[in-house]
């Protein structure tokens, strides 16, 4: 039997039909009390994450507008996120204008490293959203309220260090990058399924420590494409720059794509 | 660990939710749908809905939820099956083009109201 991503499921207020754990009783009179047909319950039928994907639209909207391509680069804490957008930065910005919005609980050391690339930075500090472990596309469109959107070609995302929240939230980016170190285990793929399915790119980062690691590379590659079967795999050194030209390749493909010609 | 923010959007699609002519009326329980795909932990959703809902209009709701399982068809050969193992490869046909039918729900499907003509007449 199909199974539909919107089936209705509509539970009655008095439905027999499954177990229930009412703190009360009823009894069979008070059943036949009820006169709606509705037996109150309210249809909703609506994404939790409605708010969250009407902005994330409408801040892929206003990127478009501006002919900015968006990378939401996510990855845990520790895997080396600032480190290579600061060398992704180095080899784009000759010709392309880039941004950064970087989140973090709070602090803005990433900001302050980020900042020495040339590139503008807004910094957004969680902390203020509640300690969020993500950045949301209200956040998103706050930052870029801060960001010259007319004189930029790519803004990258760089968001709180997390492989469980993140994923589930759109912020009205293009591509979604997943970092991945060699320094955090072969089973991440597995344990972060959500994560690893939804992003178009992973960069297995920190390769150069590998001679110094029991990690078995192999069975992290078999991991990510058990997950997504078409990601692109970039095994890459933020630290010696190794394996970097085939991902700004594919990063620079990304971009052309989506934006066409260079503005004017 | 968003749960807390998921949690104060049900809240808010719950309380828009209700009819304007039965407001004051006691939310009895809201029906979820989540996905096991989703990155949610239904405990803990559980938990900041109770934390966050107090002094609201959906005070004291219960959060019913059902969980989807994650079931995926092959654009090749058609085949559908359910994903019990975090492998998104066809079992049939062994073809990497797959889509996700169903597993990333994160839905309200209904709130369901106190029925106050039960105890008043």
């Amino acid at each position: 039997m199909p199974f539909s991503l919107f089936r209705t499921v509509i539970r009655r207020h008095h439905d027999h039909g499954r177990p229930h754990h009412h703190p009360h009783d009823h009894s069979h009179e008070d059943h036949e009390t009820v006169r709606s047909g509705a037996g109150r319950e309210i249809k909703v039928v609506r994404r939790v994450l409605d708010a969250n994907d009407r902005m994330a639209q409408a801040n892929r909207r206003l990127f478009a507008a501006h002919n900015i391509f968006v990378l939401n680069v996510m990855s845990s804490p520790g895997s080396g996120k600032t480190t290579v957008l600061m060398r992704t930065l180095g080899q784009l910005m000759p010709d392309l204008r880039c941004a950064v919005i970087v989140g973090d609980i709070c602090s803005t050391l990433d900001a302050d490293r980020l900042s020495v690339s040339g590139a503008p930075v807004v910094q957004v500090n969680t902390d203020e959203f509640g300690g969020d472990c993500h950045l949301a596309a209200h956040v998103i469109e706050r930052a870029a309220a801060e960001l010259p959107l007319d004189d930029l070609d790519v803004l990258i995302v760089e968001n709180v260090g997390n492989l469980v929240c993140p994923a589930e939230f759109d912020i009205g980016e293009d591509r979604r990058v997943v970092i991945l170190s060699t320094t955090e285990g072969e089973e991440k793929p597995i344990k972060y399924p959500l994560m690893f399915r939804l992003c178009q790119a992973t960069l297995l980062n920190k390769i150069d420590l590998l001679p110094y690691l029991d990690y078995d590379r192999q069975l992290a590659l078999r991991n990510i494409r058990q997950i997504q079967p078409d990601m692109s795999i970039f095994e890459l050194s933020a630290k010696t720059g190794e394996g970097f030209d085939p991902w700004i390749a594919w990063l620079r493909s990304q971009i052309a794509a989506k934006r066409g010609t260079a503005k004017g | 660990m968003h749960e807390m923010g998921l949690a104060l959007e049900i809240i808010d699609i719950a309380t828009a939710s209700i009819p304007a002519d039965l407001a004051g009326t006691r939310v009895e329980r809201i029906n979820l749908t989540v996905g096991k795909l989703s990155a949610v932990v239904p405990e803990s959703l559980r938990f900041c809905f109770q934390v966050a809902s107090r002094e609201t209009a959906v005070e004291g709701a219960e959060l019913h939820i059902e969980e989807v399982p994650v079931v995926a068809r092959c654009k090749q050969c058609r085949h559908e099956w359910t994903i019990d193992e975090p492998v998104f490869r066809c079992p049939a046909c062994d073809a990497t083009t797959i889509e996700v039918v169903s597993g990333r729900e994160l839905d309200i499907r209904s709130i369901e109201l106190e029925d106050k003509e039960e105890k008043g007449q």
